[in-house]
């Protein structure tokens, strides 16, 4: 058994910022991570950070910029939280040493980007993200942080009282790829999550083979409700072939959308008939589809993003990066032609419900980054919101497992007195636990609860055996088969266009999954380095998000940000100023409303109709 | 841990006409043998061809894989097929045991350099397309095999380390000070292409001078050093500093200047030429103290 004072999970953007908190408070602090630091998909994000650095901007227009991206369904704490402190932590990134694009007096680039009323995403090329990852890594290792790296978290150490707020979190149980040893980690002062998005629970998306909502699943059935999981972005410029990612730079430089007919379809067809291009992400991706729905896209799929009339110099100054990524996985020379691109699966904008602290309702278990559901996206990210929520919440998470006192938070978590239970919806398949769970859901022996050692050892047992059944099972299902069929139907059914007949088949699909799931088996009989049984362990935890995802999508008959209804296309303030929580309820999943929270620190923000 | 490396004759797995896909003795028929049948034929309706990859296979604990050997697996070709895709269809369609190193797709994670018919290559950005067939898969060479396609990496993280791998600031502001430092557009410039690295090792397994000298910094963790060295942004002194560190025994004067490793960088880093002009940095340190 490894022991230590926090164990972060995950070593993207949020893990690292939150190990360094929780390092420079004090802590013995150590990250656990599947892949190596360098390897996490922060290093993907290309786009940039927003802050408002500059004169002429300030927080509360980047609040603001948020909370109306959001379709008012952040949480103004949250989102305040956000614009105050991503400044300080931007310019901390610079002292790091962080190689941010500069302006000709010396200070750090910022460029338009969709959404805001201010050119405020702060960037270095087209690979904010790479930058930001390795910058990180930099400061973990110059402060001797110790890293688990390739040690894959199956479980959490929590307790099993019946209200998931009294439960405590003690530690993670792991394994280590290479040598397929399983190892209890105690933490002594809190577990902090930060194991990035949950991209994989669809077939075309921009996210990692390794983004599989693992911290989600975990969290979830050890009783931390998920938060607004049918909220998915699907960014609108995503190549066709891969859904490798082209960044919203390419637009915030000047980048035009064509249809097939050569127009300019977001002024042209009056999608967005002041920002055009630059209109917010979710409205881009739908103004796409309805022009290929129409019969005016490229081959029946795409349109072209054309950035030619920006000139090779720009191009190659500032975008350097698209011009390789188009080339290598797309074959398109951005300097000569248009390049095709499409929506694809990209951000989450729910996750594990949280307060402004990082912390769920299950004591000593935090959540930050993707995986994490403050709320400060709500609805919709803006386009640069997702870097600054690394590190703004990363730290916070950090230094309050650490045992600072960053003040009580006011956002509210888990069940309580001030939820609303949904009653009028008919599920077409029971969601949940299907047949024997072997799979360490809470309460494996509905035992006592025990003291911290205990609990980790009695988690280490389950997961033992749950990955000897695995092992010694000598045929059945195999886990790429199930993956790839949920991922199809989530993409089907729960992509940018909903109706209430798809998401109830996906659902339907997501059951046929469980069930199948009850046979799977793993082929490969080694325990060295086995990517077989760590792929059939992460497609359970696509199963169980992809699952919220969907009843997310069903209940919430409405058309908010990014999910849209075909029946219901109107935003209903009335009923759904609200975000919708899903509790696993030890195997039946059970759905709650909690209010937004519009007032902020000086003002209140309205509800006004969202146009760009 | 073992030492075993890719031989480039090294048991081929034999021929066996019945199975299209998976050719591999380890592949058998409930796994695979209808599935691939299906497949290949699906395929050869769409696009009437199938790619041959041969992917080297160790295993320390599995009988049969202890020593390494070859599989050939027929891919159903697509447009656009990368050398990963052709490793991950193999795996998922024929021999989920197939083991490599994957993540971002889109050459930013560093994850899938491998060693691809005799050059060392990032799988996710190499067509398929443009490779003699069959294609040759194996692991980075002049690193332990851990299994199948995954190398050890822990030397090249040490390396990294070595060349102490963070920004040093000679006085760093307070925490509430909202002032960045200023750097010239030019000096941006100039650690661009270093600041591209994405640790991948294809460089260090290329290069002559690695394999034969455990010690040496290699080229990656000299690129990390060049970095920082030349951030103006940093100070003289911790210049110095640096330098010092790069011309130990086994740092920037063990670089002979064969350009290997500035062949195989996936980001085109000019790796080369950042270790020799380290060379000319510290020549000119060392005058200066003289």
């Amino acid at each position: 058994m490894y022991e230590h004072d926090v164990i972060v999970v995950g070593a993207g953007g949020a893990g690292l910022r939150a190990a360094i908190a929780a390092n420079e408070a004090g802590a013995d602090v150590a990250m656990v991570t599947k892949l190596h630091p360098v390897r996490s998909h922060t290093g993907a994000a290309e786009g940039g950070i927003n802050a408002a650095l500059q004169e002429g901007d300030d927080w509360e227009l980047h609040a603001y910029d948020t909370m109306k991206g959001s379709d008012y369904l952040g949480d103004a704490p949250a989102v305040e939280t956000l614009a105050q402190n991503a400044p300080e932590e931007t310019i901390n990134l610079e002292h790091w040493g962080m190689p941010f694009s500069r302006e000709e007096d010396g200070t750090v680039s910022q460029r338009p980007f969709g959404g805001l009323s201010y050119p405020r995403t702060t960037y270095a090329g087209a690979e904010t993200g790479h930058h930001l990852l390795h910058t990180m890594y930099e400061q973990v290792v110059k402060r001797g942080i110790q890293v688990y790296d390739e040690w894959y978290v199956m479980d959490l150490a929590t307790t099993d009282e019946d209200d998931p707020n009294d439960r405590e979190c003690h530690g993670v149980v792991a394994y280590d790829v290479q040598s397929g040893t399983i190892e209890g980690f105690k933490a002594n002062n809190g577990v902090v999550l930060a194991t990035g998005g949950p991209g994989q629970a669809f077939d075309h998306t921009t996210n990692a083979v390794s983004c599989t909502g693992d911290g989600h699943a975990m969290a979830y059935r050890a009783g931390a409700p998920l938060e607004d999981m049918e909220f998915i972005q699907f960014h609108p410029t995503s190549l066709p072939s891969t859904g490798v990612l082209i960044s919203e730079g390419v637009r915030g430089e000047g980048g035009i959308l064509y249809n097939s007919e050569g127009e300019r379809f977001m002024f042209e067809y009056g999608y967005a008939n002041n920002s055009g291009e630059l209109a917010s992400r979710d409205v881009v991706a739908r103004a796409e589809l309805t022009e290929v729905g129409e019969g005016r896209g490229v081959d029946d799929e795409y349109v072209h993003l054309d950035m030619r009339h920006l000139g090779e110099e720009r191009i190659m100054d500032r975008l350097e990066n698209i011009l390789h990524l188009a080339e290598d996985f797309e074959g398109v020379d951005g300097l000569v032609e248009p390049m095709p691109v499409k929506p694809g699966q990209h951000y989450a904008m729910g996750g594990i419900e949280v307060d402004e602290n990082g912390q769920t309702c299950v004591d000593g278990l935090y959540a930050a980054g993707e995986c994490a559901c403050v709320s400060v996206h709500g609805g919709n990210r803006l386009g640069g919101n997702a870097l600054p929520e690394l590190i703004v919440f990363g730290k916070r998470a950090g230094q309050h497992a650490a045992g600072e006192d960053l003040g009580e938070p006011e956002i509210r978590t888990g069940y309580g007195d001030d939820v609303e239970d949904e009653t009028d919806t008919e599920l077409p398949v029971a969601p949940g636990k299907a047949g024997l769970e072997t799979s360490g859901s809470v309460a494996a022996d509905g035992g006592v609860t025990a003291d911290a050692e205990g609990v980790l050892q009695r988690k280490v047992e389950t997961a033992r055996e749950r990955v000897d059944t695995l092992m010694d099972k000598e045929d059945g299902v195999q886990h790429a088969e199930i993956r790839a069929k949920l991922q199809k139907a989530m993409t089907d059914y729960v992509n940018v266009f909903r109706t209430e007949e798809g998401v109830k088949k996906a659902l339907e699909i997501i059951r046929e999954c469980r069930e199948e799931y009850q046979d799977v088996y793993v082929d490969d009989p080694s325990r060295t380095f086995n990517t077989d049984l760590q792929q059939t362990i992460e497609t359970r935890n696509l199963i169980d998000v992809a699952e919220t995802i969907a009843l997310g999508a069903l209940v919430r008959d409405e058309f908010r940000g990014a999910h849209w209804r075909k029946e219901h296309q109107e935003r209903k303030d009335e009923e759904w100023l609200k975000h919708t929580l899903i509790s696993w309820d030890d195997g039946e999943p059970s759905i709650f409303y909690r209010p937004v929270i519009l007032e902020g620190e000086n003002k209140t923000y309205e509800p006004k109709e969202r146009s760009y | 841990m073992s030492t075993q490396q890719a031989e480039p004759e090294s048991q081929e797995a034999p021929e066996d006409p019945a199975m299209k896909g998976a050719e591999s003795p380890a592949a058998d028929e409930q796994n695979g043998g209808g599935m691939v049948d299906e497949h290949a034929e699906k395929a050869a309706e769409l696009e009437g061809e199938t790619v041959h990859i041969k992917v080297f296979r160790y295993d320390p604990e599995v009988e049969g894989k202890q020593e390494p050997r070859f599989d050939d697996f027929h891919v159903p070709f697509e447009k656009g097929m990368t050398v990963l895709d052709s490793v991950m269809y193999a795996r998922d369609e024929y021999d989920s045991s197939l083991t490599f190193r994957h993540s971002c797709r889109q050459a930013v994670c560093g994850s899938d350099a491998f060693f691809v018919n005799g050059k060392q290559r990032l799988g996710c950005k190499t067509q398929i397309s443009d490779l003699e067939q069959p294609v040759r898969i194996e692991p980075l060479p002049h690193q332990e095999v851990v299994k199948d396609l995954v190398v050890d990496m822990d030397h090249f993280y040490d390396q990294m380390h070595t060349v102490e791998p963070y920004f040093q600031d000679e006085d760093t502001p307070p925490v509430d000070d909202l002032e960045e430092q200023r750097q010239s557009q030019e000096n941006r410039e100039k650690i661009k292409m270093s600041s591209r690295c994405i640790w991948c090792g294809a460089c260090m397994s290329s290069c002559n001078i690695a394999a034969g000298d455990n010690e040496y910094l290699g080229p990656a963790a000299i690129n990390k050093a060049y970095k920082f060295a030349m951030d103006d942004r940093e100070g003289e002194e911790i210049k110095e500093h640096r330098l010092r560190i790069l011309e130990q025994e086994h740092g920037v004067w063990r670089c002979q200047t064969q350009f290997s490793c500035t062949e195989v960088c996936p980001k085109d880093i000019p790796l080369t030429e950042h270790i020799q002009e380290l060379k000319r940095e510290a020549v000119k340190k060392n005058l200066k103290f003289w």
